[in-house]
């Protein structure tokens, strides 16, 4: 089910990943091709070692390529200095990570203005916005509460709404659901679901429960650094 | 930008409060210690400088003897009167020549003693041991000459035999008891109590060494003068008339030792060696002869005593350069503990989109809002610490604002480095390393 083909947000050609050097070489990626149009919700799938983190990890801009292409909004990302990947994930992309990340000790409300404050938002539009993006993820009444103070679930949520509030081109989850019981999960993947649905926004989401890949409209399997199957 | 540092920085210290005040206290007991420790030792200095200069640092002491120092043996020949009267006559630029001798001696007031210390002087006393009255008046010529039975005390006696009780007119009876011209160096044994010697008196050869009394009327009080560098009560002492001392106390015209006063800006050192030439014909001895008696500098001990509280101050400087350390060596291991959790929160700020610099500048404003907070309270501490201490010990309070600048420099410097180094390492990490470090 792709849509806006002509204009892909992502477009990975012959992407490799190489970690060590000689003989000790370990190839994660041995030349992805992929596109993702703007509007999707992509689930990558595959077992432990099939590369798929890492290719998360690199489309997130947090790692970079070996060797291939790599094309967000048309810009060739691995011709960017360190800054400028940053600012592309300040400007664009939101994460959602396995085990939340939050700062500790730091209220809910606080976390969610965080990448406002990095963009410069002003302080009164920064609490408007965030109050917003928790009451979007379920949490209003919630702003005070502290990462120690929250279920794993409500945590998740925050680290969701800090995902949002920025209104990003894209959202990576790499398994948002990984450390959350069954109906936790489903709340979540109902939340991305909706943010998908409603928002518009583009969800590329890492898991090894093909429960989870079921809320997605396309799955691509990842083997051996290959993508296997895309459908 | 600079704003939403300070805001970041300032989030991170506020929810962070145990490390935060982890670190300050750190920073405290370091800039504290060496302030107080260095202003102590200034101040003791200066104490010392004060009460040489209050001694009179142009005085001359000259004692029967051949070597410098208290407790000479007995059997040098003692001054006489006429000795410190040549003195005074022959040698020009002198502002004052004191004949003087003293011993313990116990003081009765009504139903209260007092072991004290009774010298016998005349008036030159007052000028060369840079003494005033507070109360009362010096002796008259003819009291002095007559050996009247008057006395001027100083304000521990005072207080001991007084209390509050006016003392100007009353008479107080002195009990003199061992034998003559000890020869102490005008500091008090005060406490040494002088009934066991009336005993051992009676069995001394040598002359007049019958016990004594006499009532002596109090016409004077000595201004306090306070603890002297060698540590004794100054103001524990009853000065009489030199001739009521011999007559009525020691029982011989010895005179103990003569102090000289030399006039402002003559050397001591040409007025010291007319004094040994001098004394040397009066005491006729040959050329071959040894000297019987000294001309003591006490410019000497100044320098000596100078000498003495540099080292202390050294020494205490010393000390406080430790705790310094010790303060800074605290400071590093707090922000080191808390790096694998910063470098966590590195991960996550960078993930999220922040800047190297942009962290690096939130550490670097926390490490020093919280290294000069340290440091103001720090020195807050240390100067109401060493003003409360130099009460305590008696030593004037000497404000030094090189040590408090160095210390607060130092220990800002090393919250600093500390605050900033393991931020520098983790922020150059890739985010994803940053976000796994454990």
């Amino acid at each position: 089910m792709t849509s806006n083909v002509n204009n892909p947000l992502i477009e990975l050609q012959g992407l490799t990943k190489e970690y060590g050097t000689g003989q000790a070489v370990m190839h994660a990626l041995r030349g992805i091709d992929l596109r993702i149009g703007e509007g999707e919700f992509v689930a990558v799938m595959g077992p432990s070692g099939s590369g798929k983190s890492t290719c998360m990890n690199i489309l997130g801009c947090l790692d970079t390529a070996t060797a291939g292409a790599y094309r967000f909004k048309e810009v060739e990302v691995n011709r960017l200095s360190r800054a400028q990947r940053t600012l592309l994930r300040r400007f664009y992309i939101g994460f959602v990570f396995q085990d939340y990340n939050l700062l500790n000790r730091t209220s809910a409300m606080e976390n969610v203005e965080l990448p406002l404050i990095y963009r410069g938002v002003s302080a009164r539009e920064r609490r408007t916005r965030a109050f917003n993006a928790l009451e979007t993820v379920g949490l209003k009444g919630w702003e005070t509460h502290t990462p120690g103070e929250l279920s794993g679930g409500q945590q998740q949520r925050v680290a969701i709404a800090r995902a949002i509030v920025t209104k990003p081109a894209i959202l990576f989850a790499d398994e948002p659901t990984g450390n959350l019981d069954t109906a936790r999960s489903r709340e979540i993947m109902e939340l991305l679901t909706g943010l998908n649905g409603e928002q518009g926004v583009t969800i590329v989401m890492v898991t090894h429960e093909p429960d989870m890949a079921a809320y997605a409209n396309r799955i691509v399997l990842f083997r051996d650094g290959l993508v296997e199957s895309d459908k | 930008m600079l704003w939403n540092t300070v805001l970041l920085a300032s989030r991170e210290i506020r929810r962070n409060v145990l490390r935060s005040v982890l670190t300050i206290l750190g920073i405290v007991i370091g800039v504290s210690a060496v302030i107080i420790m260095v202003t102590i030792g200034g101040g003791a200095t200066v104490q010392v400088k004060q009460q040489i200069a209050s001694m009179g640092s142009n005085l001359l002491m000259i004692n029967p003897g051949k070597r410098l120092g208290p407790g000479q043996s007995t059997g040098n020949i003692p001054f006489k009167r006429s000795d410190a009267e040549a003195i005074a006559s022959d040698i020009g630029s002198l502002s004052a020549v004191a004949a003087t001798s003293s011993q313990s001696c116990k003081a009765v007031f009504g139903n209260q003693n007092w072991s004290t210390q009774v010298t016998g002087s005349d008036n030159p006393y007052f000028t060369v041991t840079n003494r005033s009255i507070k109360a009362g008046r010096q002796f008259t010529e003819s009291e002095a000459r007559s050996g009247a039975a008057v006395c001027i005390i100083g304000e521990t006696v005072v207080n001991k035999l007084f209390g509050s009780q006016d003392a100007i007119g009353e008479k107080i009876r002195l009990n003199g008891t061992s034998s003559s011209s000890t020869t102490s160096t005008g500091s008090s044994g005060s406490n040494s109590s002088s009934s066991t010697s009336k005993d051992s008196s009676d069995t001394t050869s040598g002359s007049g060494t019958t016990s004594s009394k006499l009532s002596c009327e109090v016409i004077g009080i000595l201004e306090a003068k306070g603890q002297s560098t060698m540590g004794t009560d100054q103001d524990d002492i009853v000065v009489i008339p030199l001739n009521t001392y011999q007559r009525r106390i020691a029982g011989s015209q010895d005179v103990g030792f003569i102090q000289v006063s030399v006039q402002e800006g003559v050397p001591t050192e040409k007025v010291q060696q007319d004094i040994w030439r001098l004394l040397r014909v009066r005491r006729h001895l040959s050329p071959s002869d040894d000297d019987n008696f000294n001309v003591m500098d006490m410019k000497e001990i100044v320098n000596m005593l100078t000498g003495t509280t540099q080292l202390l101050t050294a020494l205490l400087s010393a000390v406080a350069a430790v705790s310094l350390l010790v303060g800074g060596i605290g400071i590093m291991n707090i922000m080191l503990v808390s790096v694998t959790e910063r470098t966590r929160e590195i991960g996550i700020r960078l993930a999220i989109g922040a800047l190297e610099r942009e962290v690096l500048m939130q550490f670097l404003v926390e490490a020093v809002v919280l290294s000069s907070f340290g440091g103001l309270i720090g020195i807050v501490l240390a100067l109401a610490g060493s003003a409360w201490l130099a009460g305590m010990l008696r030593v004037p309070f000497v404000f030094n604002a090189g040590i408090v600048v160095v210390a607060f420099l130092f220990s800002a410097t090393v919250g600093v480095i500390f605050g900033y180094f393991p931020a520098l390492k983790a922020a150059r990490l890739d985010p994803i390393e940053a976000l796994r470090h454990e």
